[in-house]
């Protein structure tokens, strides 16, 4: 059985007296498009940090690649071949859509010690930089300063400097949260080209999208992982359906 | 012996004024978000008010109320009338329009009561040395600010910690929507805590009035020490800027008593007598380096990651 | 985004010309306080666009600054009443020690953020201040007066005010090209990415602190210039130039006129240091009115002056 590129085993995280993370294991393959699904406040967010690092788990390990990377800081997981778009849409507001994506072709660039040339003008970065916008379809906006941007553009963003990072694992948090309809069939046709170049794990709640890009889903409830297995076995899991997929379908089919 | 005694008394009367100090400081900055640069003005003018009240009044107790009163007042008056409209604003803001306060009080004070500073004399009761133990005699009023302070401290701790008015401030600091959903005039609220801030530095300002000269720039100076205290005790938290404030008052105290000494059985006398003075005065801020080494969020922070 | 009609660029055209073209008019009018009064004005300039640097760009709110225009000068001072008059030492051993005290305040300050920032690096600054209050050596309180300026060896002759306000324009425009293109450089940006989204920045893999320290240590070396310069124009250097209040004159200037904007510091200085020459002459109590004057920008103005150009720009 090859190692899988990323395998989480046992992460424990408290908060004060509550469990936010309870004894997750979970492995993710090279090339799958792995999705957690939950009700809010399953944990689904603190997972993704720990994740990435910006929380520390109480016990257990995260392993990349067979590397643990339990305690490696945020910015070193990068380096790593880890990168993560936001639940929250979090760019560089001031900047331009090129220089957000630049900024990160940049940190994979060696250190950013030079104090002389102009960054723009480095042909390298802005040729990766208008490659990864293109990539999202948003070449044509690599001028525009985000805060200019639409909500949906923006999210494409989040991915596009994800993409520059050129990770192995690409961490995605809500990438379709506030989107429209129109904007999300473009994140999900999207999302299935990437997933050909890169692995993900999305946490997402749209759930025809999941039930439609993923390979493998894990359920989330209360912090613990309650089932995991592909689309399929999770439609028919009856624990699943009683705890979220019920008042879900609910939902959904009213569109 | 003696001397060790006193220099600790001392030590600890200085760290609980810096308490107050930074009590008033850290209870605006938890409750409201504002930095108040001018907490040190309002230190200045308690006592300043103080020397003048009582050389009006001839009485020491009541000019030293009549301080206190006219302390709280102009910090409401202050907060009423300017510093209301920042609250929620960049830090930055706050510093800079503080900090324009505080250069307007330095030349008020200047206006009103000259370039030469002040003294406020004590009155006989209180100067009189008073045995604490046998064979050691500490003076009456350095005593009396000692009581007062832990008087005042423990006041604040029961307010803060066992009635309405203290749960408010603790939860405004958690949450201030939360506050204002409640129904709770949260304006008010605000000009209470920032009177208490007011009265606290005044208070402090007052009762270091007779030891040390009442002049121009006397905030600022303490203000600083303040600052470290908070840094050191830990953010956000009243009894980790009381214990802080000890600590501070008493490496202080002691450094500038017995560093001096301690030089010159190392080095050479000459060496000593250069070294001492900056040494000491930097004592405090190699502590506080040094917590920020060891503990960045200080040694009693409130909140734990 | 550029309009054919830039105001921005204009005012700084304009004043950039001024200030070459002060002397001509100094020695025209006979007016030599004019030449006195703008040396300082561009050495506070200078120092300015070194605190816009790392608060402007860096999103440093540094308010202990002022200390390297004391260490600049008091590195003038020491080594020149020690025998050591030769400028080539003296400005070199200025911006080491800038830079090795920016290094050390730098390391132990960035653990924090915020307003701590603020109040570690106000203390670390009234450190310094005291530090040098207690030099009996070399003049405590009382300050040190410098009996000869820096010698160029024939290069230059500092004691000719204006071939000394030439040198310090010329260091004022050498510093902002240095700073514009730091600031555009892959190092800048960087910073200012941190200043603007430090999560994101950390997520996509940059190491926050390190970059912060380089450029606080780049931004107190340049204020070692400034302070070398100052220690030379007055021929004296005290603690008071390191007093907090110093430091939040700084500020004042960068935020006057315009945090983030090249030439804003310099407007900024301007204004400032002129209105407080301004208000001097009309009373003795200027602090009266300049606090409040304070108060009224923070509460009502945005973005300084350099914001308010930018106004006349869209309209």
């Amino acid at each position: 059985m090859a190692e899988p590129l990323l395998r989480v085993e046992k992460l424990v995280r408290r908060f004060g007296g509550i469990i936010a993370t309870d004894h997750v294991s979970l492995d993710v393959a090279h090339g799958e498009l792995h999705a957690i699904i939950g009700p809010n406040g399953a944990g689904k967010t603190t997972l993704i940090s720990q994740l990435i690092g910006q929380l520390t788990p109480h016990s257990g390990t995260i392993r990349l690649a067979g590397r643990d990377i339990t305690h490696v800081p945020v910015y070193r997981r990068s380096a790593l071949g880890l990168a993560r778009s936001f639940q929250i849409t979090s760019l560089l507001p001031d900047f331009t859509a090129i220089d957000n994506v630049a900024l990160a072709a940049q940190a994979r660039d060696g250190h950013s010690f030079h104090f002389w040339r102009s960054a723009r003008k480095v042909p390298h970065l802005r040729k990766a930089a208008q490659d990864a916008l293109d990539r999202v379809g948003l070449g044509h906006r690599a001028g525009v300063p985000v805060s200019r941007l639409s909500h949906g553009e923006q999210r494409e963003l989040e991915l596009a400097v994800a993409l520059a990072t050129r990770p192995q694992l690409l961490l995605l948090d809500e990438p379709m949260a506030g989107l429209g309809v129109t904007e999300s069939a473009r994140m999900v046709k999207l999302l299935q080209e990437l997933r050909r170049e890169v692995s993900i794990v999305l946490v997402e709640h749209d759930m025809p999208a999941v039930f439609a890009l993923a390979d493998r889903i894990s359920v989330l409830v209360y912090g613990r992982v309650i089932a995991s297995g592909t689309p399929a076995e999770i439609r028919a899991n009856e624990e699943v359906k009683r705890a979220y997929l019920g008042d879900q379908h609910a939902v959904t089919s009213h569109g | 012996m003696l001397l060790v005694v006193e220099q600790f008394l001392n030590g600890l009367q200085f760290g609980l004024l810096l308490f107050l100090l930074a009590a008033g400081l850290t209870l605006v900055f938890g409750i409201m978000d504002f930095v108040n640069l001018a907490h040190g003005s309002l230190y200045m003018m308690g006592a300043y008010f103080a020397a003048t009240f009582v050389a009006w009044t001839g009485n020491f107790l009541i000019g030293v109320a009549l301080a206190l009163g006219a302390t709280l007042l102009l910090g409401i008056v202050l907060e009423f009338v300017a510093l209301r409209h920042l609250y929620g604003r960049d830090h930055l803001d706050h510093v800079l329009a503080t900090f324009g306060l505080i250069l307007f009080f330095n030349d008020a004070v200047r206006l009103i009561w000259g370039p030469a500073g002040l003294a406020l004399p004590l009155p006989a009761w209180l100067t009189v040395p008073i045995a604490i133990l046998p064979g050691i005699h500490y003076p009456a009023y350095r005593l009396a600010i000692i009581v007062v302070a832990l008087v005042v401290a423990l006041l604040l701790y029961i307010v803060v910690m066992r009635t309405r008015l203290g749960m408010l401030i603790r939860a405004g600091a958690s949450n201030r929507e939360m506050i204002g959903a409640l129904g709770i005039n949260i304006k008010l609220l605000y000009t209470l805590v920032f009177g208490l801030g007011a009265a606290l530095a005044g208070l402090a300002g007052l009762m270091q009035a007779p030891i040390l000269t009442v002049q121009i720039g006397m905030g600022e100076n303490i203000l600083i020490l303040a600052f470290v205290i908070i840094v050191i005790g830990g953010i956000g938290s009243i009894r980790g800027a009381f214990l802080a404030a000890i600590f501070v008052g008493m490496i202080d105290t002691l450094g500038r008593a017995f560093l001096p000494d301690l030089l010159r059985k190392i080095l050479s006398s000459a060496a000593a007598s250069t070294a001492a003075p900056a040494l000491s005065s930097m004592l405090i801020y190699l502590v506080m380096a040094i917590v920020l080494v060891v503990r960045p969020e200080g040694l009693f922070p409130a909140n734990r990651r | 985004m550029k309009s054919s009609f830039n105001v921005r660029t204009l005012v700084a055209a304009l004043v950039v010309a001024g200030l070459l073209l002060l002397p001509l008019y100094t020695s025209l009018s006979g007016n030599v306080f004019a030449l006195t009064l703008f040396t300082r004005i561009v050495i506070f300039a200078l120092a300015a666009a070194s605190l816009n640097l790392i608060m402007g760009y860096g999103g440093m709110m540094s308010f202990g600054h002022a200390a390297y225009l004391g260490i600049g000068g008091y590195a003038v001072g020491i080594l020149a009443t020690e025998g050591v008059g030769s400028g080539f030492i003296q400005w070199p051993v200025a911006l080491l020690a800038s830079a090795l005290f920016a290094l050390v305040i730098g390391a132990l300050s960035l653990r924090t953020r915020g307003v701590y920032f603020i109040m570690i690096t106000l203390a670390f600054a009234q450190m310094a201040y005291y530090v040098a209050s207690g030099l009996a050596r070399y003049g405590g309180d009382d300050g040190l007066t410098i009996y000869k300026r820096s010698d160029f060896d024939g290069l230059i002759n500092l004691s000719n005010k204006v071939q000394f306000y030439y040198l310090c324009l010329f260091c004022l425009f050498g510093g902002l090209y240095l700073i514009w293109r730091i600031v555009n450089s892959r190092f800048g940006m960087v910073v200012r990415g941190l200043r603007s989204n430090e999560a994101r920045m950390q997520a996509i893999g940059f190491p926050a602190t390190r970059y912060r320290l380089a450029c606080f240590v780049i931004a107190g070396t340049i204020c070692g210039l400034a302070g070398a310069l100052l220690a030379n124009n007055t021929d004296f250097v005290s603690p008071a130039v390191m007093y907090w209040t110093r430091s939040g004159d700084l500020m004042v200037m960068v935020i006057l006129g315009g945090m983030g904007s090249l030439f804003g510091p310099v407007l900024g200085a301007i204004v400032y240091l002129m209105l407080e020459e301004f208000l001097s002459q009309v009373t003795e109590y200027w602090a009266l009115i300049l606090g409040p004057l304070l108060l009224l920008i923070v509460l009502f103005g945005r973005g300084g002056i350099d914001g308010l150009l930018g106004r006349f720009n869209r309209g």
